[in-house]
């Protein structure tokens, strides 16, 4: 029954896989749209001004300082990036672990962003690596130091994009046509699920770890022996914000892709995804007013410092939690995503407090990111998206899996 | 079918490994340990602010010269080409100088970051950066809590530079420059222990010179540089607040809990989906 004809095919159709590539990368669709016309020249920029940075150094670029050594694109590439990402590891928890099966039509879509946010954000590390040539030694094993955080989440990042590949990796069978691959690849994916969870809590909460030993430098409001478990519970919502966002953009631009039945789901998959958000956040509300309290903290709130700290704390935790309450209350898809985008922002805010704002809060120059890095920043995101559409563009994502596969 | 067999006895595998490293982290180092670590005892009331040390610094490691002087009301800062400084403080009592360089602390903070070891804590107390295993990550600046390890943010083939305690020298029985470049005898070598009780006695036997207190003798777990002052170390624009126990210890909490997250997550998720799988094939049946 093996033999190389039926090895490689696309529904049977006999085409040979290279051709098949070959035919595949050539791009689909229009060509001029705004998107392309705003992104190709940031994306051209953002080369342009890698090529500089590789060439002379980092402080070329960017604004980054002795006292602030790290800045925007670790701060919001890296730990907000990944942040986002979260929703990966929260829907295939509901899907496959808890068998809520209503869900089961964003988990592909989910799992995909989830996998390209860590490939480039985590990517955009390498970018803010001074001797990015050394970036294996904590693989390999020549100079394991276990005893950093980064090194743990260093080894997460890459487990864990192992694992979110398994998890995505049958809807690339299904995209080549390769029944057998697809049917062992299905079969890991509980397997990779469980173990990606693992790493998930591990590395999110791993992000906030990162800054425990920095206890005199970031400013006290932000920084307390919780982050860890605050970063891990922001987590579940900022992805799931993420999620509803990304979904309502995708249905409208990929709406071709989405059969009728899904998109109808879609709705009532959001709204559901609003009562957890909100509960979580409610969760998250309630944790930071204990840390607040348990380290007195009364003092710096009269400051200015105090001010932002409680606008991140009302404008945006409580009031989106309010308002995904509400949407869930009156079934508003539209409040549902007026509360993820706050959401967003809010871990934006937060995550760039505990990394940038707030960190050496008193340095006696601050750190402002350049154009530079905000452009390079921008670059990746829209890479991303540019791989992002490729990829739903071609293979079973939003779409129905083919008919074989189903079975 | 769920997980099967092979797939979970792989996940375990990879649980070992986690646990296998995890048990290598290394533990603090003992007290008699740190009581051998070398040491230099820098007394600012015998400094002169003559900058001696700075130049031999900068000689013995290929640095420019100085060229600016200490002068109050200004803080000279180090930075990629300068691995120490003298800066003058207006006090209580006159005019103060102060040094300023890496710590050499007993329990490095930037050490404990550092995910290739290239930060170093030697057996005999200098913590000191490997060029062939850092990956420029910024980490160890990011958690030393001195704010020592600075970064050459203009190079492509950037260094991470902060004082040795010239460990090479030592190797070859030789003092560190700065040490035996200084003409007022502000600074001596010797071990931690010896040095602490050296500076107790100069204490002891001088109160009214000597403000009662060596800093880094407790700051952050102990250091290898240790300090005297006339006057209280506020006035010096030391940071006071730096906690007495070591830096490491703040995230020994979260790696410890990692092993354990690693076998008992799996071994729940696993149980929830079973659960809610077997739930699933009772509704079914009861339809
Ligand atoms: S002072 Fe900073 S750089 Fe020096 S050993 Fe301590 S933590 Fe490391
Ligand atoms: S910059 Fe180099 S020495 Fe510092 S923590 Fe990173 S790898 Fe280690």
């Amino acid at each position: 029954m093996i033999n190389t004809d039926t090895m490689i095919y696309r529904d049977n159709d006999g085409k040979n896989i290279w051709q098949f590539l070959k035919q595949e990368l050539k791009p689909k669709g229009k060509w001029l749209t705004p998107f392309n016309l705003i992104s190709l020249p940031i994306m051209l920029l953002g080369l342009v001004l890698i090529v500089i940075r590789f060439w002379k150094g980092i402080g070329s670029i960017t604004n980054l300082t002795q006292d602030v050594p790290w800045g925007l694109w670790i701060g919001f590439d890296v730990v907000t990036g990944v942040a986002f990402a979260g929703g990966a590891y929260v829907i295939t928890f509901m899907v496959y672990i808890l068998n809520m099966k209503k869900y089961h039509s964003i988990v592909r879509v989910t799992v995909l962003n989830g996998f390209l946010a860590y490939v480039f954000y985590a990517g955009a590390l390498l970018l803010d690596l001074g001797r990015p040539w050394n970036v294996v030694n904590p693989i390999i094993g020549n100079s394991f130091g276990t005893s950093s955080v980064l090194f743990l989440v260093a080894w997460h990042f890459l487990l864990y994009m192992i694992a979110q590949l398994i998890e995505f990796s049958p809807a690339i069978a299904e995209w080549i046509g390769h029944k057998r691959a697809h049917k062992i690849l299905s079969a890991m994916t509980i397997g990779a699920v469980i173990f990606g969870i693992t790493l998930s809590t591990l590395h999110q909460s791993g992000l906030g770890a990162l800054f425990l030993m920095a206890k005199d430098k970031i400013h006290p409001l932000w920084y307390n022996e919780f982050i860890p478990i605050m970063f891990f519970v922001s987590s579940i919502f900022a992805g799931l914000s993420m999620v509803i966002f990304e979904g309502s953009i995708s249905n409208k631009v990929f709406s071709d892709q989405i059969s009728e039945k899904n998109q109808k789901a879609h709705h009532s998959i959001v709204i559901s995804l609003c009562k957890i958000c909100a509960m979580a956040m409610f969760a998250y509300f309630f944790l930071q007013v204990l840390i607040f309290v348990h380290e007195q903290h009364w003092s710096y709130l009269t400051t200015s410092w105090g001010l932002w700290f409680l606008t991140e704390m009302f404008v945006f935790v409580l009031l989106p939690m309010l308002l995904f309450v509400y949407s869930y209350k009156t079934n508003s898809f539209f409040m549902a995503k007026v509360a993820a985008v706050i959401t967003m922002l809010g871990i934006i805010i937060n995550r760039l407090n505990v990394t940038v704002i707030g960190f050496k809060w008193d340095a006696a120059v601050p750190y402002y990111p350049s154009w530079m890095e905000i452009a390079v920043t921008l670059a990746v995101i829209f890479t991303e998206i540019w791989i992002f559409r490729w990829i739903i563009n071609r293979m079973p994502v939003l779409r129905e899996s083919p008919q074989w596969a189903k079975k | 079918m769920g997980l099967d067999r092979r797939s979970f006895f792989q996940m375990l595998g990879l649980t070992g490994l986690t646990l296998a490293l995890g048990k290598d982290a290394k533990a603090a180092p003992s007290e008699e340990e740190a009581v051998s670590f070398k040491a230099v005892l820098y007394d600012s009331t015998r400094c002169v602010g003559c900058q001696s040390c700075e130049f031999a610094c900068a000689e013995t490691n290929g640095l420019p010269e100085p060229t600016d002087v200490p002068e109050t009301g200004v803080v000279r800062q180090l930075d990629e080409t300068r691995r120490t400084v003298i800066n003058s403080y207006e006090t209580s009592k006159g005019e103060v100088f102060v040094k300023q360089q890496c710590m050499h602390c007993n329990q490095p903070a930037c050490a404990a970051a550092c995910l290739t070891k290239a930060m170093f804590k030697n057996q005999e107390g200098p913590v000191t950066w490997r060029g062939n295993k850092c990956m420029g990550c910024r980490y160890c600046m990011v958690s030393c809590p001195f704010d020592i390890p600075k970064f050459e943010y203009h190079s492509a083939n950037p260094k991470i530079v902060k004082c040795t305690m010239c460990v090479d020298r030592l190797a070859e029985g030789e003092l560190p420059a700065c040490v035996e470049n200084c003409p007022a005898e502000a600074l001596t070598f010797g071990t931690r222990e010896e040095l602490i009780k050296e500076a107790r006695r100069r204490i002891h036997d001088d109160t009214d010179t000597y403000y009662d207190y060596i800093y880094g003798e407790h700051e952050a777990g102990g250091t290898s540089f240790l300090y005297l002052s006339p006057v209280s170390f506020n006035e010096l624009g030391f940071n006071t607040k730096i906690q007495k126990s070591s830096y490491p210890e703040l995230s020994k909490g979260f790696l410890y809990s990692v092993p354990s997250i690693f076998v008992l997550w799996p071994a729940m998720l696993l149980g929830l989906q079973q659960a809610t799988k077997d739930n699933e094939l009772k509704t079914e049946n009861d339809d």
